[in-house]
């Protein structure tokens, strides 16, 4: 009699699972790939001037480079807490980095209190209030982006490019964008700005070898053009076509069935070991 | 820090706090220990007092060092290497835990009699090792250790750590749950002890059931990383292996934790416990190992042995230890001796920590280009979390009622 009871309440507890899985509580949203928010950086372009680097640090609120190194040096020559995108210069061109602002990020995917989001308008964005701090999005990102508030003792930060999610509300462009003397960087719509890279990239292949962020990890809001492949110019290499996040949903995914399986036959042991003990 | 005076002073202040709690916390667990004694000359037993109460005083540093300075002023943690070894910690207390739900599995829902005996010391040993190194590691880990309540309110669902994070909080109850009655039983309160022994069938079932999940994924949490883990340890079939290695695991961790208890404390034991035990273990191991040969060879991924030197080291450890209990396993003139059992167990649990550690850490130095070695004070907490187990364990183990059902004459119902 127990067992029935308790096989009613496993396959009651494991349908509510199968529900909550199906309609989801946060960590779903998609951006639209082609309306979405996005940049197209034509490395060819850039003069490795730094202005939007310097652009990035005032608008985060750090103090901003200082003049005679605008344009020359290397800077940090890295992502930091507070250098959320700078021109790595170890390269035979100049490239920009900063977060890619993945379709389905791996970041936001990972964090299991949805502290980083990707908002439907494109940007990858933390909400520092809800982070408990257990630095998976920062062994999660393909691209090893986002960075740690190492030395606070209690209320330690990640830090990211957020994609100046704020400006875009207001209309405006991000501050990077904005402070671009060469054009090297665009922001418009994905669907546009890809269509765009193409053109240029068939219209001058003497120019244009490589276009990335189209297909890899499912796709990015920041897409680079460029004549070299981009895995020569510091991106990792070996990441696959498919979204990050899909790799662990279809384990997650099923979980609900394993419940009501493993309930069963837990259910049916107890009762077939209950039987034959009374016989 | 160094430039405000004050502060400093405050900092010492905690420091010596935190070290003289421990050292005296370590001063009354040997004293209990010891049938509340000190001891009266220089011996062994006077050694280890000395060790612990050296163990937990800089324990009492690190641990205050960690709290008022944070991660990055005690730990060799970096943006590039996030993780380290208090989130191997965690990998490694849990598979090693992993023997509480699988002899609870045996004992009340196969209802295996052999077993009885060993229930009470594996399920202790299973609710220590999962609080200090699930709970007790992550409070110490996280960033904003004082937020690790958040997933009960903030749901990602899509999260596998969300999903760990929950496994965790319901099996912390039910472990509860399947201890209560050991201290029930201490304190006189019968009645109570009764009414949740008869609950305990249905909440055995959502452990095993709980368990089955978190010990999978504790694995796919590493899904997300194709391009840092390496090959040797990445695959998609990361959950199923430890899920499956986890089992082994519980198996060799319920025949070194029976045998070291009742051997320790004198108490009758069967011999034929431990070697049912490990004739659990053999078809699991060779399970386990077949996948694993065939999933390196499907993914041509054996090349990598040879291409990075520590990672081919630590692999080919990790198989040797995982394989080495077969050949004694397999020849059947030693696998009915309880003793080969329990020199069969000992690898296994080594294999299977190496395996977690391979996985969370050394694995991934090589992608990440990072060079992590844990700093001394990761060291000294992880020791002190591991001892502070062992020792409150040893205190059950003499003030509790664990051998109940070893003892002839009481009722053997679990």
């Amino acid at each position: 009699m127990i067992s029935r009871r308790r096989f009613l309440q496993t396959s009651a507890t494991g349908a509510l699972m199968l529900a909550g899985a199906r309609c989801g509580v946060a960590g779903e949203t998609k951006a639209d790939p082609v309306t979405g928010a996005a940049v197209l950086v034509d490395l060819t372009r850039c003069i490795g001037c730094r202005a939007c680097e310097n652009a990035c640090r005032i608008r985060a609120g750090f103090p901003g480079l200082p003049s005679a190194t605008i344009g020359y040096g290397a800077g940090d020559g890295k992502l930091t807490f507070q250098t959320r995108t700078f021109v790595d210069k170890t390269h035979p061109t100049p490239v920009k980095r900063q977060c890619m602002h993945c379709l389905e990020p791996a970041c936001a995917s990972v964090c299991p209190v949805a502290a980083l989001e990707k908002t439907a308008a494109g940007p990858v964005v933390y909400h520092e209030n809800v982070c408990i701090g257990c630095r998976y999005c920062l062994l999660a990102c393909p691209f090893t982006v986002p960075k740690y508030e190492w030395d606070n003792a209690l209320t330690p930060r990640v830090a990211k490019c957020d994609f100046c999610a704020d400006r875009q509300t207001a209309g405006q462009s991000p501050a990077c964008v904005a402070a671009c003397p060469t054009g090297t960087l665009k922001f418009g719509r994905r669907g546009e700005l890809l269509q765009e890279a193409k053109a240029r990239l068939g219209s001058q292949p003497h120019r244009y070898t490589a276009l990335y962020g189209e297909e890899i990890v499912a796709g990015t809001s920041w897409i680079y053009l460029a004549d070299a492949p981009l895995e020569e110019l510091g991106f990792p290499k070996d990441l696959p076509k498919e979204s990050l996040p899909n790799l662990t949903w279809k384990v997650i995914s099923k979980l609900p069935f394993v419940v009501i399986g493993m309930g069963l036959l837990l259910g049916f042991v107890v009762r077939w070991r209950t039987r034959e003990q009374h016989s | 820090m160094n430039s405000i005076p004050e502060i400093n002073w405050l900092l010492a202040l905690f420091r010596i706090f935190g070290v003289l709690v421990m050292m005296g916390a370590a001063v009354v667990a040997c004293w209990l220990l010891a049938g509340r004694q000190f001891p009266q000359r220089l011996s062994a037993a006077a050694g280890s007092w000395v060790l612990l109460i050296v163990l937990w005083g800089l324990g009492g540093y690190a641990l205050t060092s960690r709290y008022a300075l944070g991660l990055g002023a005690v730990t060799n943690l970096s943006d590039q290497f996030p993780w380290g070894l208090w989130k191997a910690l965690v990998l490694c207390g849990i598979a090693f835990a992993a023997g509480g739900f699988l002899t609870a599995c045996m004992v009340y829902i196969f209802r295996i009699k052999t077993f009885y005996p060993i229930l009470r010391p594996v399920v202790l040993a299973a609710y220590l090792g999962y609080i200090l190194s699930a709970s007790g590691a992550l409070l110490v880990d996280l960033g904003r250790w004082h937020q690790i309540w958040r997933p009960i309110f903030y749901w990602q669902h899509r999260s596998v750590l969300f999903e760990v994070s929950w496994c965790v909080m319901l099996y912390s109850g039910v472990l509860t749950v399947e201890f209560a009655p050991i201290l029930l039983d201490k304190l006189g309160w019968l009645k109570l002890s009764r009414f949740v022994h008869a609950i305990t069938v249905p909440f055995v079932i959502c452990g095993v059931v709980l368990s089955t999940l978190h010990q999978s994924s504790l694995g796919s949490l590493f899904l997300i990383v194709p391009n840092k883990l390496l090959p040797l340890w990445y695959t998609p079939l990361l959950p199923v292996l430890f899920f499956i290695s986890a089992i082994i695991s519980g198996f060799a961790m319920a025949i070194f934790v029976s045998a070291l208890t009742f051997w320790t404390f004198r108490q009758p034991l069967e011999p034929r416990v431990l070697t049912a035990l490990a004739k659990g273990m053999t078809p699991l191991l060779l399970v386990y190992l077949f996948l694993r040969i065939a999933d390196l060879t499907a993914r041509n991924a054996w090349t990598y042995v040879f291409q990075n030197p520590l990672q081919g080291v630590t692999f080919t450890i990790e198989m040797l230890l995982l394989t080495a209990p077969l050949f004694v396993m397999l020849r059947t003139q030693w696998s009915g001796r309880r003793r080969w059992a329990f020199a069969a167990a000992i690898p296994v649990i080594a294999g299977v920590i190496l395996n977690r550690l391979n996985v969370a850490w050394i694995g991934l130095l090589p992608a990440t280009g990072a060079n992590y070695f844990p700093s001394w004070i990761e060291i000294t907490v992880t020791l002190t979390l591991v001892s502070i187990g062992v020792v409150i364990f040893g205190l059950a183990a003499r003030y509790l009622p664990l051998f109940e059902h070893s003892n002839p004459g009481k009722h053997v119902t679990p």
